[in-house]
């Protein structure tokens, strides 16, 4: 790619920081393929979701709710893509970063993930964003299938997931995923209703239902965040 | 609806939502309350996710199991700055343990 040339150096140093974003998130394709199996799922259909859908928090979250049962699957259809609707904003500004036109554009937007984006605008020039782009969503895409395909196969070779904590593997994850987005007090207010809404509401509802109510808690940023805790920014933490 | 079915409207909803963000022109989008709400929706739905993944119990009565101790324990991972793989790897073996120990559900 012609167009993706800085100088030596900051080259090296922007495949470096992908390869590494790229190799760390990549490997936790294995968490996601054997809670994909504990879940219900088959090994193609764990691949299905990693090499189709390819956005780790939205896998996650599908899987997640369709554990509850089959019936849940429009309930976790409407999760995974509202988690979904963050890669439309990434998509917003990658698409000026990277000016691509035609069927690379197509390619580019199955790559927008957080990672991919956070490498991208976090450098110093527009060559080295798009370097860092698609060194960092190539190198996930590919350790991010191989990955799955490994914990689907050690998950179903596992036997009952709760023996091995399987389906407490999945509530670390989500913990972790939420973690670096809990960045001010509007944040921490948004997730301190929706996790009170959805325990709320579980009992009474059918699976899946309690999460989707509960995401009506991200309404309250419609009001800004006062001046201490303002600060906004694309794409930052480690989740998927 | 077949689980086939939804994982694939679910991929191809993901994939859309993508696309849609590199071809639509941006001040559609760019209107700062949407913005906002649309960046807090991950906050709101992991939250939800952890708390009834922790507190609820398949049959749908709440419960404090050995779920609720994975997420301890993911929380303290996570303060001490460990990397994800090793929260998922400790949470699942806080309930492994418990279990095996017979001291949670």
């Amino acid at each position: 790619m012609t167009d993706c040339e800085p100088d030596p150096q900051a080259r090296r140093l922007v495949i470096r920081e992908s390869l590494s974003v790229g190799i760390a998130t990549g490997l936790y394709g294995v968490s996601f393929g054997a809670l994909a199996v504990a879940a219900g799922l088959d090994v193609w259909q764990a691949m299905a979701l990693s090499l189709l859908m390819f956005t780790g928090g939205s896998q996650f979250a599908f899987v997640g709710i369709v554990a509850g049962g089959v019936s849940a699957a429009p309930a976790a259809i409407a999760a995974s893509s509202l988690l979904g609707v963050r890669n439309m904003l990434y998509a917003l500004e990658l698409t000026q970063l990277l000016g691509l036109r035609g069927p690379r554009k197509l390619a580019a937007a199955h790559l927008t993930i957080d990672e991919s984006t956070a490498v991208a605008v976090s450098q110093q020039d527009v060559r080295a964003s798009r370097l860092g782009f698609w060194v960092t969503g190539a190198v996930i895409f590919g350790l991010w299938n191989l990955t799955t395909l490994a914990g689907a196969i050690l998950g179903n070779a596992l036997g009952d997931p709760r023996r091995w904590g399987l389906d407490a593997a999945a509530c670390a994850a989500f913990t972790a995923l939420l973690w670096p987005r809990l960045r001010n007090r509007q944040a921490g207010a948004i997730a301190a209703v929706a996790a009170v809404v959805a325990v709320v509401l579980a009992p009474s509802q059918p699976p899946g239902v309690p999460v989707l109510v509960a995401a009506g808690a991200a309404l309250l940023a419609w009001r800004a965040p006062g001046p201490r805790e303002a600060r906004e920014g694309a794409a930052e933490g480690s989740a998927p | 609806m077949t689980l086939w079915t939804a994982i694939l409207v679910a991929a191809a909803v993901a994939f859309g939502l993508k696309l849609a963000g590199h071809l639509v022109p941006e001040r559609l989008l760019a209107e700062p309350h949407v913005k906002r709400v649309t960046a807090a929706l991950p906050i709101a739905l992991l939250a939800a996710l952890v708390a009834t993944q922790a507190f609820v119990s398949p049959g749908g009565t709440l419960a404090l199991d050995a779920r609720a101790a994975a997420v301890a324990v993911a929380v303290v991972a996570l303060l001490l700055r460990a990397p994800f793989i090793v929260v998922v790897v400790l949470g699942a073996a806080t309930a492994a343990v418990l279990r095996a120990l017979g001291w949670a559900a």
